[in-house]
């Protein structure tokens, strides 16, 4: 049962690289130890947070790309809120709305592929609109 | 339930074709007799909308065929955020879809919550 979630995490943002680097590394072990895979990490770097969070202003964004199983979810919430120079986090799961943007861009191109077959289709069909 | 019906003619090709039967007796007074009907808060509730709709407004999402509203997008999401105080700015004022509007209103919800956008207030 693999499902892929985004982990997006705010560093305080005087925490020097190095330890951003122990705490990520440390994440993507817990991940693999407990059968999961990490997709991609990605620092969006520092930015103005939109109000204050533990009185800081600013904040180093950390997006984290997870698969794994939900227990898994909750074991590095649980390390994130334990560590302290992580000052705010959420997880989103992305699963399902891949899905579905996969499903969506499938059908677009079928329908590009062929555009010839649905127009007399239309065409029929707003004839009968009209009638009725 | 005024407000209901008059958004949803404003909105479709189909709506726009079916206006003008229902309103055969009354045309010029159709926007007034909605205002001075049952809801006392008409006039003042409808920012621009006066008598007749106002120009159509196509969703954004549906134009450029955006399927994904991507919280972490804040630029595009602070589009459709009040500049003064940081609400969501309702569709009819927008023109976006229900659709879009719902899952604009969860990754604008979301935004907030890691701090992408404020809960309150001009974002700095």
């Amino acid at each position: 049962m693999n499902r892929t979630y985004e982990l997006m995490f705010i560093v305080r943002p005087d925490m020097p690289e190095e330890e951003q680097d122990k705490l990520i590394s440390t994440l993507e072990t817990a991940v693999t130890s407990s059968g999961g895979s990490v997709h991609k990490v990605e620092r969006m770097g520092k930015r103005r947070l939109a109000y204050t969070v533990r009185k800081f202003h600013d904040g180093v964004y950390i997006l984290l790309t997870v698969e794994g199983s939900g227990p898994l979810v909750h074991e590095l919430e649980r390390r994130l809120r334990v560590t302290e120079p992580v000052i705010k986090f959420l997880t989103v799961r992305i699963d399902e709305a891949q899905k579905r943007l996969d499903k969506i861009k499938k059908l677009r191109e079928a329908k590009r592929k062929a555009p010839p077959a649905p127009a007399p289709a239309e065409t029929g069909g707003e004839t009968a609109a009209v009638t009725a | 339930m005024a407000d209901e019906t008059r958004t949803t003619s404003a909105e479709g090709s189909t709506g726009a074709g079916e206006r003008p039967e229902r309103s055969s007796e009354r045309p010029p007074d159709r926007g007034g007799d909605r205002n001075r009907g049952p809801r006392p808060g008409g006039p003042g509730g409808r920012e621009g909308g006066r008598k007749y709709f106002r120009r159509k407004k196509v969703c954004k999402f549906c134009v450029e065929k955006i399927d994904a509203i991507d919280y972490k997008d804040y630029r595009l999401l602070g589009q459709f955020v009040s500049i003064e105080s940081g609400k969501i700015v309702p569709r009819r004022l927008t023109g976006v879809c229900t659709p879009h509007q719902r899952r604009l209103s969860t990754a604008i919800k979301l935004a907030r919550n890691i701090a992408l956008l404020p809960f309150s207030g001009r974002a700095s």
